[in-house]
């Protein structure tokens, strides 16, 4: 239908704070009465129904291995335990997840016969209580057998690399090519050719609040009535409704009215959406589950770590001719909806900022033994512009120009907006030479340059970086697609758009209610959708009451809601402007008719509408908003309904990809350009951050204090992916950051104030002329800080996050040696390696035949392992044993086997140990010698390989190498004692060293 | 991260702990503040079947100073002595050193003797009071016996601390005079020290400790020195510090941090 232009206009008697519009004006958001004073409704403190039961998840310690027996017999009987379920279980009331590539690979949300990552469900109990499901949890016998795990994306390329599905070629879940204009004759004709490897690292916007679910199985009805603090997008709700096996009008999914921070993340809670209500289904109960620290950092959803090389072809001045991508991603263990879509989000966008005509890519996926990757705040982003902004770096350095010259060069031109790239997204608006210059002038980098110039002077290390990227916002829910080929698209049908939908109501008296499909997580959409609606009625936002909860048994919705990819302001806000404008344009005919005016002379301000000539002809807000409701017969005939009006939106721009692959995987960019100052200390190798300035162009600005808040959460989250965080994980897959001690976030000592700077380019594509801006400082920053990291240091390779014990390592020469006469002490341990090695040596007051007699004696061994409750003589060389260890606070029981091999009595012997028990399990190997000292006495020399993995490696990171090493020697220690001998093996505790384990802080 | 089921006691005499500790002994742990042990709990690393909690008994919630020497009862939490008046006079290292323990937060709770039994070897408390010669206070319910700090650190988060013993209380040494310094290195403000060092002078020469490197933290007492003899010396305790490697920093980031810190803070004292 035709819309009015209506606007509120400056008419009445008013004040004039009140006749401004409220859209770009911060004020006050509605949202923070309750939130700063304690009262948010978050999923943890609302109520549950009677008889809701709460779920624990046994999850494996191991990254890769068989599940040989699973056995719930003792866990089942356990007190208040009402259901235990296995992998067998979930299988047979759910369906597998949908994997986003056409192979024959499964995607389960609990481990079925084989676990794939440190962390993966492999059972759910449910209980009476959240205590005692976890009691029962550490009743469940496990047998795994351990498989070699990969978690390098190149090495799962390899041909002998372990293999997790069969269903893939080797671990390649997706392998396509493309490309754009000429690259070959453009590299081939180039004046130059640069080439960048990176590494992106693993790591993960964390949330405040963790994952929770509160789901519902009726019985009666074949109904799932599921609240989680899901975020969306709702394209999951079909598949969790799949894997549930009802139809998608039988999965009625809710979202609590406050959710403790999500971007992105929450999108990964699905997955346990489907597994509570199967657990709901098996338990007949509605069943609740609040995901733990320990679990979200392990197991809940990481963003991708990617292996990129990209090469450039370039002309001589600086201009960038043509790029050639070859990318692998990191997805884990899973391919989980709706990955692969981190590598897809920035197809359209593969040039960045920049002019290049012709492009290269090859994407690869690939799968190994870590966490199942998912959306996370930059979402693809980060790791490309990492590549392309450390290339330009390069580039500069290659050519001996000015960074900001190559940039300058290659900028797209200001009057080529809507611009096509060569990948096939449209470039909204810019101006992108204006704000590179605006943000050097307004952020002084002459003076910035000249404290460089000063500080290495002094000899002191200090350096500046530069970035320009673009910020993609609004998905097309087609982009994905793009991972198929055109042929696979074509019987698969097209996939485009981004419906976003906003309902206007208005009561019987007048008051406005706003719902959308926003799914906030703490941003602020009711304050702004709030001031938006309160613009179009002439209204106060305190006049309009703004509904954010979904429930998708009753709301609109359609596949695009949710909070992802930076939509709210472009597409949602102006969604809901769009609907407020249909019931206004209905509303000016009906005031017409009453005041016997023309519509186009009327107007809304202040509370009224009215007569724009005649002011004092109006007549109240609410009583023309009330007619409907009381009075629908007095209505002029051609006014249409006012009560309620939903509104779907969604852009034409955003076309499927076509014959050649070209995606407009976004319907707007905005701009952001980057520069900042570091100094390294000499001593600590610490990166201090000397200024930073981000200039942005977002678009028109609805809330300027809330545009800040993004820009500030972004720069700190990205700060903390440039110099602290990182999802670790050892060589054989064990996961070693499951804590907040070792999984480092920068709190607010540790960032600095950027210098935000503003330019207001609106998009000619949205109905607010605003673009998205959450996630733009989480692309930027990374590579910005990181570019002046290696002008400082003057490095031609530099990786995330900046570790200053990495840094010194590359930096620094050799090491000043020990002292004359000592040797240095043997390595304990290697980074990621989890081998530890190491030695020791005891003396014993006995003869080597008695020494050896008691290694392969149950009773001695009883006796010398503390807390051994039973040793089992399986064979002369085989023990089985049950062991308790502890001593102070830390006890954990454990299942242990000892076999003996190469055996030259009474000389040698090696021993090889395995434990596996609720806290994690470790393996040894170790040799044992023994020489004959003094009279009747024994030198025993034991040197030693120790892995140790499961919970206490993802939480004891810091001291495990320590108590490790202290627990093997006390072995030794306490068999000396049996003879009667002294020991050099250090003190006299045992796994009391396991307290270090955690990171709790004194 | 629900604690195993345990039985909660909240003393209410000295008496009462001891009797305590002497029926359940290593099943019993003691309840200071819980900045460690409250998330031990609910990490399901330690399953105590009784906590008993110390935090009323007055008694123990006492700084002291008698006979040259300060007494920081076992109940005294850490915001609490770096709120004493006299404490930047008496034991102006404390004063230095008591900011780099956690956060406001964690110091609002934790006490300065639950940080000892703790036995963290990145610890700040702990490397004070080895640095000044302090003593550990313990009582059982027969008998108390004092160790000197060195003694009772016998390894990474081992402490000569028995089952059915209560640490009543530390006691430092006033400092008197001597020029004090300390510094620290950690990831974050507040975090683990990867390298804590601590130096102090004294009448014929310098100590320097130094924590976050070997199991416990450990001292070296040296003459005066400068130049490379001050270089070869702190070559010498870097390498026998036995450092490792873990997630946040190398071996060698650590003997490099005591070269270099240890280098400035001996200095800084002997200044």
């Amino acid at each position: 239908m035709a819309m009015a232009a209506v606007r509120p206009t400056a008419n009445l008697d008013e004040d004039r704070s009140q006749r401004d519009p409220w859209v770009g004006r911060s004020i006050e958001r509605v949202e923070d009465a309750a939130l700063l004073s304690g009262r948010g409704r978050f999923i943890d403190d609302l109520g549950v129904p009677p008889g809701t039961l709460h779920a624990a998840i046994l999850r494996s310690p191991h990254a890769h291995a068989d599940i040989v027996s699973i056995d719930i017999e003792s866990a089942r009987l356990a007190p208040g335990v009402v259901a235990v379920l296995s992998g067998a279980q979930v299988k047979v009331l759910t369906t597998s997840l949908v994997v986003g590539v056409k192979a024959a690979v499964e995607c389960w949300p609990i481990a079925i016969e084989r676990v794939r990552y440190v962390g993966e469900p492999v059972a759910v109990i449910v209980a009476s209580d959240r205590g005692r499901a976890e009691d029962a949890a550490e009743l469940i016998n496990v047998t795994y057998r351990p498989r070699a795990a990969v978690v390098d994306p190149l090495a799962a390329l390899a041909s002998d690399a372990p293999i997790l599905h069969g269903g893939f070629a080797g671990n390649l879940a997706s392998d396509r090519s493309f490309r754009y204009g000429n690259p070959e004759q453009a590299f081939a004709e180039a004046a130059h050719r640069f080439s960048i490897d990176i590494r992106y690292p693993r790591n993960s916007c964390t949330p405040i609040e963790t994952y929770g679910v509160i789901a519902t199985y009726d019985a009666a009805e074949d109904v799932f009535d599921i609240l989680a603090n899901f975020q969306g997008p709702f394209s999951i709700h079909t598949v969790i409704s799949r894997a549930l096996k009802v139809p998608g009008n039988r999965l009625r999914l809710r979202t609590p009215p406050d959710s403790g921070g999500s971007f992105g993340v929450k999108q990964g809670v699905f997955p346990y959406i489907v597994l509570m209500g199967a657990a709901s289904r098996a338990a007949g109960r509605p069943v609740k589950w609040i995901e733990d620290r320990l679990e979200h950092l392990t197991a809940s959803v990481s963003a991708t770590n990617r292996a990129t090389t990209l090469a450039a072809a370039v002309s001589s001045d600086g201009k960038i001719l043509a790029l050639d991508w070859d990318q692998v991603e990191d997805c884990g263990a899973h391919l989980r909806a709706p990955e692969p879509a981190t590598l897809y989000r920035m197809h359209g966008n593969l040039t960045g900022a920049y002019d290049i005509a012709h492009v290269k890519v090859r994407n690869r996926v690939v799968v190994t033994n870590k966490t199942p990757s998912g959306l996370n705040r930059g979402f693809g982003g980060p790791q490309a512009f990492f590549a392309l902004e450390r290339l330009v770096q390069r580039i500069a350095l290659g050519l001996g120009l000015d960074p900001l010259d190559v940039v300058r060069r290659n900028l797209i031109a200001a009057d080529a907006f809507p611009y096509r790239t060569a990948t096939g997204a449209l470039l909204d608006s810019g101006n992108y030479q204006e704000a590179v210059e605006r943000a050097l002038e307004l952020g002084r980098l002459d003076e910035l340059k000249a404290r460089r110039d000063e500080a290495r002077a002094q000899g002191r290390l200090y350096g500046i970086g530069f970035t320009a990227v673009v910020e993609p916002s609004v998905s097309n829910m087609g982009y994905i697609t793009t991972v198929l080929t055109k042929e696979e698209r074509r019987k698969a049908g097209p996939k485009n758009g981004a419906q976003a939908t906003a309902t206007v109501a208005l009561d019987p008296v007048g008051g406005v209610t706003v719902h959308v499909a926003s799914v906030p997580q703490g941003q602020g959409h009711r304050t702004v959708l709030a001031q938006v609606v309160a613009d179009v009625f002439g209204l106060k936002p305190q006049d309009v009451r703004v509904n954010t909860e979904i429930d998708t048994a009753k709301d609109a919705w359609s596949i695009a809601s949710g909070n992802y990819a930076s939509r709210f302001a472009p597409a949602v806000a102006g969604t809901a402007r769009l609907a407020a404008e249909r019931i206004a344009a209905r509303l000016v005919r009906i005031a017409a008719s009453q005041l016997n005016a023309e519509t186009a002379d009327i107007v809304f301000a202040g509370g009224f509408v009215a007569s724009r000539h005649n002011p004092e002809n109006r007549i109240a807000f609410s009583r023309v908003a009330a007619l409907s409701h009381w009075s629908p017969g007095s209505l002029p005939d051609d006014a249409g309904p006012t009560i309620r009006e939903t509104v779907f939106w969604t852009p034409p721009q955003l076309t499927a990809p076509d014959e050649e692959d070209r995606i407009n995987s976004s319907l707007c960019h905005g701009f952001i350009f980057d520069f900042c100052g570091v100094e390294i200390d000499r001593t600590t190798f610490e990166t201090r951050i000397d200024r930073y300035v981000t200039m942005h162009d977002c678009g028109t600005i609805l809330h300027p204090g809330m545009v800040d808040g993004q820009i500030r959460g972004g720069f700190a989250q990205a700060l903390g992916a440039a110099l602290y965080e990182e999802y670790a994980y050892a060589a054989d897959g064990s996961f070693l950051t499951g804590t907040f001690t070792d999984y480092l976030l920068p709190t607010a000592a540790e960032v600095p104030e950027p210098q935000i700077i503003h330019m207001e380019t609106p998009s000619p594509f949205t109905p607010l002329g605003a673009k998205g801006v959450g996630e733009g400082n989480c692309m930027s920053t990374p590579v910005c800080i990181a570019n002046a990291v290696a002008d400082a240091l003057g490095l031609p390779d530099i990786s995330l996050p900046l570790v200053p014990a990495k840094l010194a390592e590359i930096v620094r020469g050799p090491e000043r040696a020990p002292p004359p006469g000592r040797s240095a002490p043997p390595q304990t341990a290697r980074n990621r390696d989890r081998n530890l090695h190491g030695e020791g040596s005891t003396s014993m007051q006995a003869a080597p035949k008695e020494v050896w007699a008691m290694l392969l004696d149950p009773d001695t061994l009883q006796a010398v392992i503390p807390g051994c409750q039973r040793v089992e003589k399986v064979s002369e060389t085989h023990f089985r044993a049950d062991v308790v260890l502890g001593i102070g606070p830390v006890t954990g029981r454990y299942r242990a086997e000892v076999r003996l091999t190469d055996l030259e009595p009474p000389r040698a012997v090696t021993l090889h140990g395995q434990a596996e028990g609720a806290l994690g399990f470790g393996r040894a190997e170790g040799r044992v010698t023994l020489a004959p000292e003094g009279p009747g006495g024994t030198r025993l020399h034991y040197r030693y390989d120790a892995a140790i993995g499961g919970k206490v490696a993802s939480i004891g990171g810091r001291l495990l190498d320590g108590a490790t090493r202290v627990i093997i020697g006390q072995f030794f220690a306490a068999l000396a004692r049996k003879t009667g001998g002294g020991t050099d093996a250090g003190p006299t505790s045992w796994l009391t060293k396991l307290t270090a384990l955690l990171g709790g802080r004194r | 991260m629900k604690p195993a089921a345990f039985d909660y006691m909240r003393a209410g005499a000295v008496g009462e702990v001891l009797d305590a500790l002497a029926q359940q002994g290593g099943d019993a742990r003691v309840l200071a503040g819980g900045q460690s042990l409250i998330a031990m709990l609910n990490m399901r690393l330690a399953k105590p079947s009784l906590l008993i909690d110390i935090m009323r008994l007055s008694e123990l919630d006492r700084i002291e100073e008698k006979a040259g020497r300060v007494t920081i009862g076992a109940a005294v939490r850490q915001a609490a002595l770096l709120d004493w008046p006299r404490l930047s006079e008496k034991l102006p290292l404390v004063a230095k050193a008591l900011p780099w323990v956690g956060h406001v937060q964690t110091r609002s709770r934790g006490t300065v003797c639950g940080s000892l039994a703790h036995g963290d070897p990145s610890a700040e408390i702990p490397l004070t009071l080895v640095l000044l010669g302090g003593e550990v206070h313990l009582r059982r319910a027969r008998r108390s016996r004092t160790l000197a700090a060195k003694d009772f650190f016998v390894g990474m988060m081992a402490t000569a601390c028995a089952d059915d013993e209560l640490i009543e209380a530390i006691s430092f040494p006033s400092q008197g005079v001597g020029r004090c310094a300390f510094r620290e290195v950690a990831r974050r403000h507040g975090d683990f020290a990867i390298v804590a060092c601590a130096a102090l002078a004294t009448s014929d020469g310098v100590r320097l400790a130094v924590g976050g490197v070997a199991d416990v933290p450990t001292v070296r007492q040296w003459p005066r020195l400068d130049g490379s003899a001050l270089d070869d010396a702190l070559n010498e305790f870097a390498w026998d510090l036995g450092a490792r490697d873990d997630w946040h920093a190398t071996a060698r980031y650590r003997r490099d941090l005591v070269r270099a810190i240890g280098r400035d803070l001996v200095r800084e004292v002997l200044q």
